[in-house]
């Protein structure tokens, strides 16, 4: 045999222009434990080098906002001295090749990230994307995800409260698993993750470190092949008992006031941590790998440096604290070990007990080159818009097609996945997984919650800029649904390979679309994640960047559902009520076709509308608010009577083709109910606001009808016992 | 009427029991760490749920020899007050405290959604303020919560009145559709010979507020207190 | 030294949930000869300790304190000595 040897540092995935920089900075060339560390800090996982210029677009600012992207995780003020801290972050690799430990492991590093800041974890929410449920991989891989959420989150005691499931088959090898967290802190208990104070000491605390997970980041930055699936020793095992210990014991520490600086141990492990909370505070670091406890004998350096061992964290305390933190430590049976200390010469600078093996400026690892990859717009984009509904045959039963879209499973209830969840415990969740959005109360105040995790992957695929905004503006109309308002967003841009000029193209436009949105309903992003390279043999996933957004209810006892509450109740829309066909659930569903233009959004308009309704909420004139989304009016009438267990009597309140109208999708239009008697102050208070609002019918009765303008007689008459029924049956009616 | 809550490292909903009985029902509690050897003059011991320690072996396997469990064993025996709740209601089966076992539930998922339950026996010092053959609606959390116990310890637990709670349709009928778990003749719940020890799947502390949707919960806690000679509890709403 | 090999089941009279989900796994893949599917516990442990005798007596106690529960479980496990 007589192959070419590849160098190590391509291996690792740097280019030959990456490691001419790294000889130049260093003035010689690396060893293979700094050739890895580069690699992986600058990978596009830790490093964004590709998305990073793209990122900046996003506005950042606002008047809650405490901490934006950059840190562990993003801050927003919520009031009495309280603050909530959020973030989410993907784990689709990992779930792809291991679907129960890739997602378990992905709750336990976003929980991480949130107790870190010294805030108490008390919400997890979750966007999950999967192939066709017929497929029996795809339920391998969707149970496995499920359960695999459920058995982290659920024995750490931290409720599982929304989250959205899509199925499509461009994801049927490659999952998405974007996981999102959030916490509780009061504004003098927030902790950063800055290593300060030349002298202060590094101690690692937690699980032992084993070779599990080497690689997990490089592993994060490359296409899925046949080749991946026999790395699944790269793939890391969670243990959330241990995280468990590891939050109390944390929060313990934090809040006796021993911490400098604290930071989880993710993506890349001690390299990552360490050398970022070096780079934040501007310090160098010295650590003694050999220090460091193992859980496996004979680990080499580099070994140490990159595993990706779970349930770590890397703590910064002054020196006269060790014993305390030890002691604390100690009560909840957990290791702490000094491992080293900060330094002030802004050098990385790791031994193995008296042999170095690194010296590197922490600046050239914390700042990675950017890249500016090339950008085309996709063939398909202008011709698929071109589409035009005229060769759709209009149906003749309309209330067949309804049975089958509620039988679908984008539109079907998710219960049978979100009832394995713990969703109540820790006595906040009011309302729990399957409503718009989450809502918690906030002990000791009058303050509610509003919690909602939203993407579109098919309307971001036909028009990426438009599906962008619409994943913001959605996000912020399901939290106005319930009455709060939107304080700051984290997301999950989840896309192909950004070597393509495609997908480039994609991501890019889809930055740009959400940035739109933000700015327009003023909500800042406070952080996030990419993930790209999802493809498999060489296909990418539907561009599919996923929104969490969390807002504030200033009176808790004053929110709505989407459920119809009385009989008599009148059934508005509020905003325009304009259906499209194009690009809809309807559309792919009951007709294989994926094309067309998305709906319209114009966000002036959506303003104005989640405004009015935030208003009606408060003001206590509404009694239940659902926005149209996926399947159109009739699917969002379905879905408010299924919920309230009501039925209800509407004429549409337009011509033309009947499928556009019953099923046809639209942005910035809610369905409301109210109290007949309610009813003129809830069309001035639109009217007041510059916002559509037209009576449709009513709830009540036991079924739900549903009737052509003028005359165009019964359309849909379903049973509401018996649509819950097709509803909620259909995901489990697939295992 | 003074509480304790015992708290395992991986005791998840200590802090909900401490809430409910110290914001709703307004009495004294405390917490009991597990390596403490006293119980520090608690009237009543409440076992929360959660995941002990770990629960990897078997749910409450380990946690049964915990310090604290020998003094809860003692209080047991001289009759104190001792209620367990899904994981507290698992380690009480490991203790011995309680007849029976549980298995992994039959659909071998974890399930949390609310569930029915026909009060078997208001007589218990944790029932007497439901009325015998109420139905209640409870919220359960659990993976390992199909209760066994071989058929002559039913028949007898039947005839001592120690079977408290059945999973059951909302009219009150036994379904096998109403069982969340598998469990044996669809108990929830169950007490020991003296009913001085009850232990449950279900969770009662998540039901005790008009805010969570639900208060069916209340009475359990305030049947306690009825008990200990509390006879007028300001916030029952029967 | 000695190594225990520890085989715990759940009793036969007892459904087992899980071997029953797996048995159907394997015969919905066509192994349509599979009669019966049990899953059980499997530990192996090793007693520092040249007495047989003592690690007979304590691998049983165990079993019967921790690693299995009377109430639905029964074990069985195999005692060899190896070299330390």
């Amino acid at each position: 045999m007589n192959e070419k040897m590849t160098p190590a540092w391509q291996e690792m995935g740097l280019t030959c222009q990456e490691y001419d920089k790294i000889c130049e900075i260093l003035g010689r060339e690396p060893n293979y434990v700094e050739t890895g560390i580069f690699a992986v800090l600058w990978s596009e996982h830790c490093g964004y080098k590709n998305s990073r210029p793209v990122l900046k677009k996003f506005p950042t600012e606002g008047k809650h906002v405490l901490q934006g992207p950059g840190e562990n995780a993003g801050i927003v003020d919520i009031g009495d001295n309280q603050a909530l801290v959020f973030k989410m972050e993907s784990h689709n690799h990992p779930s792809a090749i291991e679907p129960y430990q890739g997602a378990a492991t992905g709750v336990g590093g976003i929980v991480r990230d949130i107790f870190t800041m010294g805030a108490r974890p008390i919400a997890s929410l979750n966007s999950l994307r999967f192939g066709d449920p017929s497929d029996p991989l795809v339920r391998y891989l969707f149970s496995g995800v499920v359960a695999g959420i459920a058995g982290y989150g659920n024995c750490l005691g931290i409720p599982t409260v929304g989250g959205e499931i899509f199925f499509h088959p461009s994801f049927k090898d490659n999952p998405l698993v974007n996981a999102m967290c959030v916490g509780i802190v009061d504004h003098d208990q927030i902790r950063r993750g800055y290593a300060e104070g030349t002298g202060n000491l590094v101690m690692v605390v937690g699980a032992r470190t084993g070779r599990d997970g080497i690689h997990g980041c490089t592993f994060a930055s490359e296409e899925l092949s046949e080749e991946s699936e026999e790395r699944r020793p790269a793939v890391q095992v969670g243990d959330p008992f241990m995280e468990k210990l590891l939050i109390e014991a944390c929060l313990e520490v934090m809040k006796a006031g021993y911490v400098v600086g604290i930071q989880d141990l993710g993506a890349a492990g001690l390299t990552s941590s360490s050398a970022e909370m070096a780079g934040r505070a501007g310090a160098g670091m010295e650590l003694d790998i050999s220090l460091v406890p193992r859980r496996e004998e004979g680990m080499t350096p580099y070994e140490v440096m990159l595993s990706e061992s779970q349930e770590r964290m890397l703590l910064v305390l002054e020196p006269q604290h060790v014993e305390a933190v030890k002691r604390l430590f100690a009560k909840w049976g957990l290791e702490a070990v000094v491992i080293g200390k900060v330094t002030g010469d802004g050098i990385y600078r790791i031994r193995d007990g008296e042999t170095a093996v690194a010296e590197i400026p922490v600046k050239a690892l914390t700042e990675s080159p950017v890249n500016y990859p090339e950008q085309r717009e996709p063939e398909y984009y202008q011709r698929l818009r071109r589409w035009r509904a005229d060769d759709v045959p209009e149906p003749d039963n309309c209330t067949d097609v309804l049975w089958r879209l509620l039988a679908s499973p984008n539109i079907a209830g998710k219960e049978w996945a979100y009832s394995q969840y713990d969703s109540m415990v820790m006595l906040n969740t009011v309302v729990g997984p399957g409503a718009d959005a989450a809502l918690l109360r906030i002990k000791g105040t009058p303050k509610g919650l509003a919690l909602t995790a939203d993407g579109n992957s098919r309307y971001c695929y036909l028009d990426p800029y438009q599906g962008g905004a619409m994943a913001v503006a959605e996000a912020a109309r399901n939290l106005s649904c319930v009455g709060a308002e939107p304080l700051g967003l984290t997301d999950c841009l989840n896309f192909g390979s950004p070597e393509k000029p495609e997908i480039f193209w994609q991501f890019t436009r889809a930055v740009e679309g959400m940035s739109a949105a933000c700015r327009a309903l003023s909500i800042p992003v406070i952080s996030g994640n990419v993930s790209f390279y999802n493809e498999t043999n060489g296909e990418a996933v539907y561009p599919t960047p996923v929104v969490g957004m969390a807002g504030l209810l200033p009176d808790i006892s004053k929110y709505v559902t989407g459920a119809f509450c009385d009989p008599g109740d009148e059934i508005a829309l509020l905003g325009r009520f304009a259906p499209t066909l194009g690009a809809g659930e309807y559309l792919a569903f009951i007709h294989g076709i994926e094309a067309g233009a998305v709906p319209s959004l114009d966000l002036e308009q959506e303003k104005r509308v989640q405004e009015c309704c935030r208003r009606l909420v408060r003001e206590g004139l509404i009694k239940s608010a659902h926005d149209c989304a996926d399947g159109g009016l009739a699917a969002a009438l379905a879905e408010c009577c299924i919920a309230g267990k009501l039925g209800a009597d509407v004429a549409l309140p337009i011509n033309g083709r009947k499928d556009n109208i019953l099923f046809g999708e639209m942005q910035s239009c809610i369905v409301v109910s109210c109290a007949p008697g309610r009813l003129p102050a809830v069309l001035d208070n639109a009217a007041a606001q510059g916002v559509d609002c037209r009576v449709i019918g009513a709830a009540g009765g036991d079924r739900l009808l549903m009737r052509g303008a003028a005359d165009r007689g019964v359309l849909i008459d379903m049973p509401v016992e018996e649509m819950e029924k097709v509803w909620r049956g259909s995901i489990a009616s697939f295992f | 009427m003074k509480f304790g809550v015992v708290v395992f490292p991986g005791s998840n909903c200590d802090a909900d029991c401490y809430h409910v009985i110290d914001q709703v029902l307004e009495h004294p509690v405390t917490y009991i760490w597990h390596q403490e050897k006293k119980l520090s003059g608690v009237d009543c011991v409440i076992i929360p749920g959660g995941f002990s320690y770990g629960d990897y072996l078997r749910t409450g396997a380990i946690a049964r020899f915990a310090p604290v469990m020998d003094e809860v064993i003692r209080f047991a025996e001289r009759g104190g007050l001792i209620l367990g709740i899904c994981n507290g209601f698992q380690i009480l089966l490991e203790a011995g405290l309680l007849p029976g076992a549980v298995l992994r539930n039959e659909s071998l998922q974890f399930r949390c959604h609310d569930v029915f339950l026909r009060v078997e026996n208001a007589a218990t010092p944790f029932t007497n303020r439901y009325r015998q053959g109420e139905v209640i609606r409870f919220p359960i959390a659990h993976g390992e919560g199909n209760y066994y116990a071989d058929p002559d310890s039913i028949k007898q637990m039947d005839e001592n009145g120690q079977i408290v709670f059945r999973y059951c349709l909302e009219n009150g009928e036994s379904a096998a559709q109403a069982n969340p778990n598998g469990a044996v003749g669809n108990i929830a719940g169950v007490c020991n010979k003296n009913g001085n020890i009850m232990g449950l799947m279900p969770h009662p502390e998540r039901c005790c507020e008009e805010i969570l949707g639900n208060t069916d919960g209340i009475l359990l806690f305030s049947s306690l207190l009825q008990w200990w000679g509390f006879p007028d509890q300001k916030r029952v709403t029967a | 030294m000695f190594e225990a090999r520890i085989h715990v089941m759940l009793k036969k009279v007892i459904l087992d949930p899980q071997g029953k989900a797996v048995k159907n796994g394997l015969l919905a893949m066509g192994y349509d000869c599979v009669d019966d599917l049990r899953v059980g516990k499997y530990l192996v442990l090793t007693l520092n300790t040249a007495d047989r005798a003592k690690a007979d007596r304590e691998v049983r106690e165990m079993c019967d304190r921790l690693l299995s529960n009377p109430v639905i479980e029964e074990y069985n496990y195999d005692l060899q000595e190896v070299a330390p």
